[in-house]
């Protein structure tokens, strides 16, 4: 009897297995960057193109860094989100702006409002590839030291603003 | 109106299939004739009326009702008559409804051709394929109704995504269902067997040529999706160890090793639980492999579209049936009793070594399948298990099996001696190994893959060879009749084991040796490989009736002479604005050559793909003659019902050669 | 005179013969760096169509990704080194071959240790079988029937 058991023990934890799994995303890269140096990057500025900005400039404060172009669709999803967070003045949102055209972009801008301190403009997206983004909008949470400590996979929806990303900003700005 | 008839039919089908599961089982335990003469029936009627659900949605597809939600998601006025009937199982609703219709068929065909079974037993079997039945059927009724109403209804449908549109969609799900689905008809023999304890070889006898036809069909249709996959998606692969192609190769191989089980059972008796083991799993593994490409747990190219209830429901369903019979197993499996003694060494002991080398095979592709959701769900971190993995696996595991296929059949019954099985296998053995060393040495290029793939093909060839001359010389007869001295039983075996031979040949040829370019041709360019040319002669613009292409022209040429003219193209499907290639292919027993466009260029150039396969179409052409092998033991003379002169007493059993 | 001659025939029917049928040129030049590029591609998983290798994609990602495995590779980068520097990018859900590592250990040696434990435990369990009594002593006749039976082969 205990023998013949065995198929049916192996059984259930693979279903065990496959009730989590219905919950998991497996089209979702979780970033190898969480809890290192950000990498360094310098671009130049999509409002003043002969100016530089580079990671550098943000070391001391904990700063957002979110990854967004004007052809994509769910960067306007999270927009609003995005906008309303910059007027509270919380914390310091910085853009990149991934594969885009300058042109493209500041219209974008214009028309949805804008709220970053500064966008570093990414054309080719080399810079991209060095955070590790795949999808566009990513965003990342840097602290003081430049480490990053936490990426977001997606649009920023309120929830995650409200659970995920606001309590971190401030545990980090305490530091 | 169609469609609410539809949906009506799949009502009155549930209630039907709740019938047939439930009075018949139950009858069959109290000996009730009433109730277990309920089976036959039902089966026939719930045959019908899926059978009416089924064409109520073709219907709708046929007229382009779109006012239906799923006729809107997969079919477009523009797409082809035969695309659209093809799309009811483009989707998921639609191919829920398609697994329950062939399950119907196989439960109907099983109510006709059953009537040398106990009428206990037969009450049983039906039973069980309608307790599933009902599985599927609430299903869809439950959250995947095909029948479900769009309102307002679409002007036109989102069409059919263009990768399906094609003959491989007419052919490959259907096959692959009947095979899928046809294991149903072996587990329910050994729910049924295990229900009423009669587990012996006449149920073994009864049981194997239904496992042996849903072997067939799952042969073909695994066989129809990797050609499929080559000329359609254009980069020449044909095997990807994707999620889904895992789930479908599975069960063909606790298949491959259930038939092979049955054998042992049917002939010596031997072997029972572990038959009855196999039978539930390769059914488990088919309903496991619909669960992995709907539920969104793994990412495959196959997959629906998701919806975590679908995948629960799917779930739930899989405890209750699986884990059911794996109970009902743990509990009945210890008195299913013995069967004939055997040596260490003997047939029976080799087509047990089988069983298991298949057993370990596919549990490492379900392992290997599943690990990446293993890791994620413990939180250890994201990874990817892809070809490079299996192909490092699971060629050495099926490696033994291969050679073992080469001493099995010349071994004795009961009792055989390694001695006298290494000196009647010499020169089988010497002959591969020369091969193996020989010929990559003649083609130019040798790694221990290929010399392993090359033994192991010569030598099922060599020893399959020998095994036929053996059988067929030394008698008096004309070689016809020596030849029909023989059973289909033996002579299936007999191709089936050559076409894995040939099969093996195809793979280790093409992947040993095949090879490619990627050149940017003008029109009036050569490119050469191996040792042909081919010219780039320029795009044509062409119309299709729901896409425009570019249509390539490559002239191939060897030594001046013309060989022959390819198309590959690049077509921009309308509807859904979405682009595919379409290789040029020119196929031959020797190679294929093969070409894919890329993109354009400027100057009206484009970046071209080309190919070398050498042997490939030996890797399908083997499935066609396993296929065709199992075929030919099925219509082996003792399942001939007509042949019977007197009806089987209801406990008989017979010993067969 | 006549050899200038000679030479700007020769020329002018090499021109010629090249506007007529052009060798189609390879879509990168660099032969070895593509051949490792593709075999880099073909081993490494496209983030965007995650059912695809980086070599199949069409995706803009991974024509992005391949660009940089080439640079990479013209500065004579080892296959090593390049997957090290996406994998610290991405993660090892960008390989297709599992690294080794104590988390895959089970999933590499899985197969093997299953298949010499199943083969073990095959052998065993064919040992006890053939020595567990029950066997009925055969007349000499029906010894000889039997050995007919058994040697038919079937």
């Amino acid at each position: 009897m205990k023998r013949a058991l065995l198929p049916l023990i192996i059984f259930l934890v693979v279903v065990g297995f496959l009730f989590v799994g219905l919950n998991l995303d497996p089209r979702e890269v979780p970033s190898p960057l969480v809890g290192k140096p950000a990498p360094a990057f310098s671009l130049p500025r999509l409002d003043n193109a002969d100016k530089m900005i580079s990671n550098k400039d943000m070391l001391g404060k904990v700063w957002l860094f979110n990854v967004w172009a004007s052809w994509c669709g769910a960067c306007r999803d999270e927009h609003h989100v995005l906008v309303a967070l910059s007027k509270s003045g919380v914390v310091p949102i910085y853009g990149l702006d991934y594969k885009d055209t300058r042109l493209d972009a500041l219209q974008w801008l214009a028309e949805r409002g804008n709220p970053y301190v500064a966008t570093a403009v990414d054309e080719n997206g080399r810079v991209g590839i060095d955070y590790g983004v795949y999808g566009v909008p990513e965003t990342y949470v840097i602290d003081k030291a430049g480490v990053i400590a936490y990426k977001q996979i997606g649009p920023i929806t309120e929830a995650v603003l409200r659970d995920k990303i606001l309590p971190l900003v401030k545990r980090l700005q305490i530091q | 109106m169609i469609p609410e008839i539809g949906h009506f039919a799949l009502i009155l089908a549930l209630i039907v299939a709740l019938i047939q599961g439930v009075f018949p089982i139950i009858g069959a335990t109290r000996g009730n004739v009433v109730w277990m003469g309920l089976a036959q029936p039902a089966a026939r009627a719930q045959f019908l009326l899926v059978a009416v659900a089924f064409i109520c949605l073709a219907y709708a597809f046929a007229t382009m009702d779109y006012s239906v939600t799923y006729v809107a998601s997969n079919s477009n006025s523009r797409l082809p008559l035969q695309y659209r009937i093809a799309a009811v199982w483009g989707g998921h609703e639609g191919s829920l409804l398609l697994w329950a219709v062939i399950l119907s068929v196989w439960t109907v065909a099983v109510s006709f051709f059953s009537k040398h079974l106990p009428s206990a037993m037969r009450a049983r079997i039906l039973g069980v394929m309608g307790l599933i039945s009902v599985g599927f059927l609430l299903f869809m009724l439950s959250v995947s109704n095909p029948f479900e109403r769009l309102i307002p209804a679409a002007m036109d449908g989102r069409d059919l995504n263009p990768l399906l549109q094609d003959p491989g969609m007419v052919f490959h799900p259907p096959m692959l269902y009947m095979g899928y689905v046809g294991f149903s008809v072996a587990f329910a023999f050994a729910i049924a067997a295990l229900l009423g304890g009669e587990l012996d070889s006449a149920w073994a006898r009864w049981s194997r040529p239904w496992t042996t036809l849903a072997w067939v069909f799952l042969t073909i249709g695994i066989m129809a999706g990797s050609n499929w996959a080559y000329y359609e998606l254009g980069w020449g692969g044909w095997w990807f160890w994707d999620a889904v192609e895992n789930a479908s190769f599975m069960p063909w191989l606790v298949g491959t090793a259930l038939m092979h089980s049955l054998a042992v059972t049917e002939k010596r008796g031997s072997f029972k639980a572990w038959t009855v083991l196999l039978a539930i799993c390769a059914f488990s593994l088919s309903l496991l492999g619909t669960f992995l490409v709907r539920s969104g747990v793994l990412t495959s190219v196959h997959a629906f579209a998701t919806d975590p209830r679908r995948g629960l429901f799917i779930l739930a369903f899989l405890v209750l049936v699986i884990g059911g019979s794996l109970l009902l197993f743990a509990w009945r499996a210890p008195t299913v009793g013995r069967g004939g003694k055997f040596g260490v060494v003997s047939r029976e002991s080799f087509l047990l070594a089988n069983n298991v080398l298949l057993a370990v095979a596919a549990i490492s592709v379900l392992f290997g399948t599943l690990y990446p959701l293993f890791l994620d769900a413990l939180g250890l971190g994201k990874i990817s298990v892809g070809p490079p993995y299996f192909d490092t696996v699971f060629a050495p595991l099926m490696a033994p099996a291969l050679f073992l296929m080469g001493v099995g059949p010349i071994a004795r019954w009961k009792q055989a001696t390694l001695p006298e099985l290494a000196m009647r296998l010499r020169w089988a053995f010497g002959i591969s190994v020369a091969t193996a060393v020989i010929l990559p040495l003649l083609l130019g290029h040798w790694t221990p893959m290929i010399g392993l793939g090359l033994f192991l093909a010569f030598w099922i060839f060599a020893t399959t060879a020998n095994l036929v001359y053996q059988r067929l010389r030394g008698s008096d007869q004309s070689l016809m009749a020596r030849i029909k001295s023989n059973s289909y039983s033996w002579w299936g075996m007999v191709i089936a084991h050559l076409g894995i031979a040939v099969f093996t040949l195809g793979v280790t040829v093409v992947k040993g040796f095949e090879s490619e370019i990627a050149v940017r041709m003008s029109p009036g360019d050569v490119a050469h490989l191996a040792g042909f040319d081919f010219t780039f002669e320029g795009v044509t613009e062409i119309e299709g009736p729901n896409y425009s292409a570019s249509r390539g022209h490559i002239r191939i040429t060897k030594n001046g002479i013309e060989r022959t003219l390819i198309n590959p193209e690049k077509r921009l499907y309308h509807v859904q604005n979405m682009p595919m290639t379409e290789a040029g292919i020119s196929p031959s027993v020797i190679h294929d050559l093969y070409a894919s466009l890329g993109e354009p260029l400027d100057g009206g150039a484009w970046s071209v793909r080309i190919y070398h396969k050498p042997m490939v179409e030996w890797v399908w052409f083997g499935c066609l003659m396993m296929a065709f092998g199992g075929l030919l033991a099925i219509s082996d003379r003792r399942y001939r019902l007509k042949s019977r002169t007197k009806p089987l007493p209801e406990n008989a059993t017979e010993i067969s050669t | 005179m006549k050899l200038i001659f000679r030479v700007v025939t020769v020329c002018c029917l090499m021109l010629i013969a090249n506007a007529w049928a052009d060798e189609a040129r390879p879509l990168h030049d660099d032969v070895a760096v593509e051949a490792q590029v593709q075999r880099l591609s073909e081993e490494l998983r496209c983030l965007v169509c995650q059912n695809q290798t980086l070599a199949d994609s069409h995706s803009e990602l991974a024509e992005d990704l391949r660009q940089e495995i080439r640079v990479m590779a013209t500065k004579g980068m080892s296959d090593q080194q390049i997957t090290d520097y996406l994998v610290e990018r991405y993660g090892d859900f960008v390989r297709y071959r599992p690294p080794l590592k104590s988390t895959t250990l089970l999933l590499w040696f899985g197969p093997f240790a299953l298949l010499l434990g199943g083969g073990i435990g095959l052998f065993l369990m064919l040992r006890r079988r053939a020595k567990s009594a029950g066997n009925l002593p055969l007349s000499a006749d029906e010894a000889r029937k039997v050995n007919a039976l058994l040697n038919e082969e079937s």
